[in-house]
């Protein structure tokens, strides 16, 4: 039994009500809540009772839940819902679910990023559904007299045994609001989940397969404006000068001028990545008009100097930010990264004395991978609605982290952050981008110059060239072995630009006596920012390519030879802040071996196998490649998923098969190129994107059943997809692949097409 | 400027737009039919597929003043309540993700099977393949194709 503090606090929750009665707090969802099933079971009640900020009751028993992280395709807003009614012990068909607005008073953390959404969520979400329930069993107490410890629950029905009553939650909800809040109250038992750990239907299915309007692209309001804007056209270039006469007598335009995120003395938070902080906004009256003059516009843009500016870094602390100058080449990027490689790097750890045992080492086997840049290329480009005029704001717009951008906003806009209200929209695709949301305070700014609202709307190529990129990484990872291959010393030297990928204190640090782990970074202009599975969706890659490669050398099965270390890492590890469970990683090894029947491949099929943890989850994926008529064909990827406790399996598995798609699509093809400062592909017809031919066959995602709390899921089985690529290309091919994307060097290998 | 008459979901619409628009725009602009998504504007990633007299089409690139005549149908007009077969077996398959691609993509599928209902995984993979899912959902795209021809 699990009995938690509520932290709930009746009086914060009432301020938070009284300013939503004030009249900014617009309630902003037009469409009346989503039912989890199109058969209503019940009806809109006449009346809702709110229990706490994610629960209210109508009367007639209808339940709404309030999902309250944004919602960008992971399925946070089934997924929290479920984990709500299930310890609220209410019947799903019964639900509404809404997306909650920015409500910082009635929400923790509503960001969506980092695969921490239900992890963190996971005990705050059960204590208000158990409150809830609480409340309803207190309020059946008090009105049948009778001990509340004697009541029971189950599916929306309050019943108590030996007096025979019972009573629907509509029925107790009037008085149960009125209750106070239960200092304490008890989870369930896992075994008594009902819901949680039962797949249950995306909420928004039916809106989404009937084309409803869900997307902040989709929103529109009387008397609203079109904007359109224009960044500089290279990294290390700024605005020089526009003529707005150019296009300003064009049909339909408004107004045609520049803005700027950032006022002189702001201090950034580490999200406050603006590629471009001063561009031009184009208004007028439709969409395509504004896109006719942003292709006309005459502007001139100059070289920006080297910059620097105040903020506050991820761990809180003060610094200072820098932007140096110049306009960036690939190739640059290339032998830059070669010369550091070189070097010594700052060493993150050291075990034993790897020095002394490569020198005496009988052989060094030295392997270097790299990988570019890469785009987000969300499917709904950057855009935002924003209304803001009388000292008032509204903006609506697709975001993973409100709370990040609220300052930047508040500073730019010069509105005090409690008359700014941020509503949070469905996103069409995140996996990072839009955790960095400064397209919400340029069409703020855009609202508050032309004193009217407006949707504000980058084209595919706005999008694909205005930064926040999957930084470009390479490492060079030694092994050294005795005469009888024998494992005597392991290093990595890895960085990027601007970043090193390198986690040092993960597997398989903590594995080997003698272990060094080094990184170093080059500064840039090019902005780059979280990319589903951060840092981690290249080291998986080149770390497990690696293992493979050596496991081969050393005579041994790619699995068997990982297991070997984890084996030493679960029973005598080296060093004390390893950061994974060596159990649980050969766990999630062990089940895929036997889901895929590891040893016995079938005809004409070529394996690669490859693990990885972070996100707190752990995931090894075997990949099944089939050359047909020369074209590397992937049949099938089997997936083995130690994340927890799994509320939603086949939406889990879903977003698993996702993660994998995505990750096959990168390795072949994904790759942003520079030169001179100037993005090389800017839209779809250069930059390739995994597509249906392309996708495997079948895949399948198995996860281990146990009773620990939720971890990572949207992440964690995006990075070790890359290397089971990669080895199983090998296994087809002959040759090792050692930089990405892998597509142009396949072409290359004689009559190999893709 | 040009006055023009339009047919979208069997309902006829006059718009005063510039004849050189993209039919996308219209839609989503002066009909207020949002369904129907941008996502490149030059044809390559499907999610502003409609219909014109049953064809797929990529509206991101039809000037509005090339479909006067035509019968349009979009993401709105394929069933009265999210009910055809199409809809039912992406719902089914609970295919979508982030689902902004997904209304390009059913509508391709309804062309489709308009045209060939028992179509061949490569058939399948072939019709669907200009379509774009970022978030990655082409496996369950093909199973609800599949139900969906088996239940037409």
């Amino acid at each position: 039994m699990t009995i938690v503090k509520t932290n709930m606090d009746r009086r914060s929750f009432l301020k938070a009500s009284a300013l939503a009665g004030g009249g900014l707090m617009l309630s902003f969802s037009w469409l009346a809540g989503c039912k989890p099933t199109p058969e209503q079971a019940l009806t809109m009640p006449k009346e809702w009772f709110e229990l706490n900020s994610y629960i209210k009751i109508g009367e007639n028993g209808a339940v709404t839940l309030f999902s309250p992280n944004p919602e960008f395709g992971s399925n946070v807003k089934t997924s929290m819902p479920m984990i709500l009614a299930d310890e609220l012990d209410t019947d799903w068909k019964n639900v509404f679910v809404e997306q909650a607005d920015f409500y910082p008073e009635r929400y923790d953390r509503q960001f969506t990023g980092g695969s921490q959404g239900i992890r963190q969520g996971w005990t705050p979400l059960r204590t208000a559904g158990a409150t809830a329930r609480m409340m309803l069993v207190n309020a059946a107490a008090q009105t049948w007299k009778v001990p509340a410890g004697e009541i029971t629950t189950e599916a929306g029905t309050i019943h108590h045994k030996s007096s025979n009553k019972k009573a629907g939650y509509g029925e107790m909800a009037s008085l149960a609001a009125t209750l106070p809040v239960p200092e304490e109250v008890k989870l369930k038992e896992i075994k008594d989940f009902k819901i949680i750990g039962n797949s249950k239907k995306n909420v928004d299915g039916l809106n989404i397969v009937t084309g409803k309007p869900l997307f902040a692209i989709d929103h529109k309001v009387d008397g609203m404006l079109y904007s359109a804007i224009v960044h500089p056209p290279a990294f290390g270039m700024k605005l020089k000068s526009f003529d707005a006469s150019s296009v300003k007598s064009m049909p339909g335009i408004k107004d045609v001028f520049s803005i700027n995120v950032f006022t002189e003395e702001y201090e950034r938070n580490f999200f406050d990545v603006a590629t471009f902080p001063e561009i031009v906004a184009i208004v007028g009256n439709s969409t395509w008009e504004v896109l006719q003059a942003k292709k006309a516009l005459k502007v001139e843009w100059e070289n920006a100097p080297q910059s620097s500016f105040a903020m506050t870094d991820f761990g809180g602390n003060k610094s200072t930010g820098s932007i140096p100058a110049g306009l960036e080449n690939s190739a640059d990027h290339k032998a830059k990264m070669a010369e550091y490689s070189a070097k010594p790097g700052n060493i993150l750890r050291r075990d034993g004395d790897p020095e002394a045992q490569f020198k005496k080492a009988a052989k060094v086997i030295e392997r270097t991978y790299s990988a570019p840049f890469l785009a987000h290329n969300t499917m709904e480009p950057m855009n935002c609605f924003a209304d803001v005029k009388g000292g008032k704001a509204v903006v609506y717009g697709p975001t993973q982290a409100p709370e990040l951008i609220m300052s930047t906003l508040a500073q730019a806009l010069g509105i005090p952050k409690e008359n700014i209200q941020i509503n949070l929209a469905r996103m069409g695709g995140g996996f990072g981008r839009r955790a960095y949301s400064h397209h919400l305070v340029e069409a703020a700014l855009i609202s508050q110059k032309i004193n009217a609202p407006v949707k504000m709307v980058y084209t595919r190529e706005d999008d694909m060239t205005s930064g926040v990129y999957r930084p470009t990484y390479t490492a060079t990872y030694r092994a050294a072995l005795d005469e009888n291959k024998n494992l005597l010393a392991f290093h990595v030297k890895a960085g990027g630009i601007p970043e090193t990928p390198i986690a040092p204190n993960r597997f398989p640090a903590g594995a080997i006596d003698n272990y060094l782990a080094e990184g170093w970074q080059i500064e840039s202009n090019i902005t780059i920012g979280a990319f589903r599975a951060p840092r981690s969706n290249f080291i998986a890659s080149a770390e497990q390519s690696f293992l493979d490669e050596l496991a081969e050398e050393m005579g041994k099965d790619p699995i068997a030879f990982r297991l070997e270390l984890l084996k030493r890492a679960e029973t005598n590890p080296v060093g004390e802040t390893n950061d994974y469970d060596a159990k649980r990683y050969a766990g999630v090894l062990e089940l895929v071996r036997d889901k895929s029947n590891w040893n016995t491949p079938p005809a004409g099929i070529h394996r690669g196998v490859s693990a990885y943890f972070c996100h707190n989850s752990y995931v090894a994926e075997v990949l099944d490649l089939e050359m047909k008529d020369n074209q590397p064909t992937v049949q099938k990827v089997y997936a083995a998923v130690d994340c927890g406790i799994v509320i939603n399996p086949d939406a889990a598995a879903n977003m698993g098969e996702g993660a994998i798609v995505d990750g096959i699509g990168n390795a072949f093809f994904g790759e942003l190129t520079f030169t001179n400062g100037v993005p090389d592909k800017t839209n779809f017809d250069k930059y390739r994107m995994i597509r249906q031919k392309e996708a495997p066959r079948s895949i399948e995602v198995h996860f281990v059943k146990n009773d620990v709390d939720p971890t990572g899921l949207g992440e964690p089985l995006f990075p070790p997809v890359f290397a089971a690529l990669a080895n199983s290309l090998y296994k087809a091919t002959g040759k090792r692949l050692y930089d990405q994307p892998f597509q142009p060097q396949l072409i290359e290998m004689g009559n190999l097409k893709m | 400027m040009a006055t023009l008459n339009l047919k979208v979901n069997k309902k006829s619409y006059t718009v005063d737009v510039d004849p050189n628009t993209p039919v996308l725009w219209v839609l989503r602009d002066h009909l207020n039919l949002v369904g129907t998504k941008f996502g490149c504007g030059i044809a390559q990633c499907g999610a502003c597929t409609i219909h014109m007299d049953g064809a797929a089409i990529r509206s991101c690139s039809l000037p509005v003043s090339a479909v006067a005549n035509s019968e349009l149908t979009t993401i709105e007009g394929i069933s009265e309540n999210g009910d055809h077969p199409v809809q039912k077996a992406w719902l089914e398959h609970d295919v979508p993700q982030c689902g902004y691609c997904q209304a390009g993509q059913i509508m391709t599928a309804v062309a489709l099977l308009n045209e060939n209902p028992l179509p061949s995984d490569q058939e399948i993979e072939n019709a669907m393949n200009g379509n774009i899912c970022r978030c990655g959902t082409y496996l369950r795209i093909k199973a609800a194709v599949k139900t969906a021809s088996q239940s037409l």
